[in-house]
């Protein structure tokens, strides 16, 4: 039963790649700076928060503007590919009327090009690892873990968005304000220690971001290999969601052409 | 090929039926879909298309549909191509398929032709060496080899009408499946495109081909399929076809 979507994903993974290069080709041909927007980007960002936050609340964290540029990093990510993913089938009615594809392709495609921007986003990370009194080890190295982590997480949420979308248009503009929500129960430039504890249990149990935001900073900021445990949870959380999310999408994609 | 007594059928059409929503508002905002759920009105407005539609082809028959706009005759093809599911019955498929229906399907105004030739070959299901093997082939029927670097958006609509034909006709596929397609291009165009299409006829290519042009389709059809309003009226032989629908 499963032999035949794996012949039909290895197919048309020509199709992913041409579409995340076309995305990608495209978002950095007309702009002069080209791909140095992705790595500068999120260090001016983080040089403002920074400078912002440190005059006014000065929370206690070490190497505070690495711990506020990995939030970012992984925020935008995560904001950038669910929300591309989202309107990924809309945008493409046109060819979904038009041709047969696995119309899950789109979605992958969407997320994929998110990734190859976060791509760049780490090296910005890494050079500012370079000017900080962070240590540098093999430790360091781990870091792909949670962001592939991320990743599937983000393309199973795009999934499940993709699908209610076609649905109800209005979910685009919900989960814009979702969005924002969402980034202010993320410690991205607050410490967790600065929540009350009885509210733990919201950015812990049902902000799953916390665990691959954790497990990313455990490497990159304190050279920690992160505990099985938490490898785990991230591992699990980003599994589970990608298969709803297949499974969502795999159920309704049919109806799709009745409502584009 | 297969030509065993019990598999000489290339394509099987089971009762196949489509039905879409004809609703004038879609409902496709939360608003409106509480509402509608509060006043019990979430209701589809059905518009069955096709009904019941059966019919099998055999290897290497060449059979033609023909029917009034908006008989339905695209939306067979696409079921057929597997663009779209029926809503009920299914369809059988077996060889490889090349389907003629919307040429130059996803291609990317701001990118080159160079681009858009592996951008559209991918959405077809080639690979990208499969596409850098035949990309000479391509070039050279589209005729476009001074503006193959030139961003699609400024090409005339019968460059991009040439393009997407001559990428679509890259490949021998056992089954061609074809809706209007031929009045594509100039005159000379045209002529290529009918040579390109008698040539793959010849190699024994399962077709089946939707026209407005009743010669076409006596000339080139053993078999036709008459539709209206979703219904078969009739089918049989082309010739015979032909000319009760000309009659019509
Ligand atoms: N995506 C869609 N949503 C709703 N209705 C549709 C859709 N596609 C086609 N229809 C309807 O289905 C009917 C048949 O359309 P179809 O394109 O199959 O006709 P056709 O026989 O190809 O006509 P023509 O000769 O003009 O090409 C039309 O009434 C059309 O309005
Ligand atoms: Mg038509």
């Amino acid at each position: 039963m499963l032999i035949q979507p794996i012949k039909n994903f290895n197919k048309y993974r020509f199709l992913l790649q041409e579409l995340v290069l076309r995305d990608v080709k495209l978002k950095y041909r007309r702009s002069v700076l080209g791909i140095f927007w992705s790595l500068l980007n999120p260090l001016l960002t983080m040089t403002v928060i920074t400078i912002i936050f440190s005059q006014l609340f000065r929370f206690d964290v070490p190497n505070y503007h690495l711990y506020i540029l990995t939030g970012i990093v992984l925020f935008s990510f995560h904001s950038e590919a669910t929300t591309s993913a989202m309107n990924s089938i809309l945008n493409n009615s046109g060819l979904i009327k038009k041709v047969y594809i696995p119309k899950y392709i789109l979605v992958f495609a969407k997320t994929a090009s998110s990734l190859v921007n976060l791509g760049f986003s780490v090296i910005a990370i890494f050079v500012i690892l370079l000017f900080s009194d962070v240590k540098f080890t093999l430790i360091n190295l781990m870091f792909p873990l949670p962001l592939l982590y991320l990743f599937i997480f983000a393309t199973g949420i795009g999934l499940i968005l993709s699908v209610y979308t076609v649905f109800f248009r209005d979910l685009a503009h919900l989960y814009t304000v979702g969005l924002t929500a969402w980034m202010y129960l993320t410690p991205i430039i607050y410490p967790i220690e600065i929540v009350p504890e009885k509210f733990h249990f919201i950015v812990k149990t049902i902000n799953p971001l916390y665990y691959f935001l954790l497990c990313f900073r455990e490497i990159i900021l304190y050279s920690q290999p992160p505990s099985l445990q938490l490898h785990f949870s991230c591992l699990s959380i980003a599994l589970f969601t990608f298969i709803v999310g297949l499974y969502v999408f795999f159920k309704n994609q049919d109806r799709f052409i009745l409502h584009i | 090929m297969m030509m065993n007594g019990k598999d000489d059928y290339i394509i099987e059409v089971n009762h196949v039926s489509m039905c879409f929503n004809a609703a004038k508002e879609k409902v496709d905002n939360f608003k409106e879909y509480i509402i509608r759920l509060a006043t019990r009105k979430l209701y589809f407005d059905e518009f069955w298309v096709l009904n019941e539609i059966s019919f099998k082809v055999k290897y290497g028959e060449v059979l033609g549909i023909v029917g009034y706009n908006g008989a339905g005759k695209s939306t067979l093809l696409k079921i057929i191509a597997g663009v779209m599911k029926p809503s009920k019955g299914s369809v059988i498929r077996k060889g490889s398929m090349a389907p003629l229906i919307e040429l130059g399907a996803g291609f990317d105004m701001d990118l080159s032709a160079r681009e858009n030739i592996y951008l559209n070959g991918a959405i077809l299901g080639h690979s990208r060496k499969y596409i850098s093997d035949k990309f000479e082939q391509i070039i050279d029927f589209s005729e476009l080899h001074s503006f193959i670097d030139m961003p699609l958006k400024n090409y005339s609509s019968g460059m991009t009408a040439r393009l997407g034909f001559a990428i679509a006709t890259i490949t021998e596929p056992d089954i061609l499946i074809i809706d209007e397609i031929l009045a594509v291009g100039d005159f000379k165009f045209q002529q290529k495109c009918h040579d390109k299409i008698s040539s793959m006829l010849d190699n024994n290519t399962t077709v089946i081909i939707v026209s407005h042009s009743i010669d076409q389709i006596e000339s080139l059809c053993t078999h036709a399929i008459w539709l209206e309003n979703g219904d078969i009226k009739l089918m049989g032989d082309a010739k015979n076809i032909c000319k009760q629908y000309r009659l019509s």
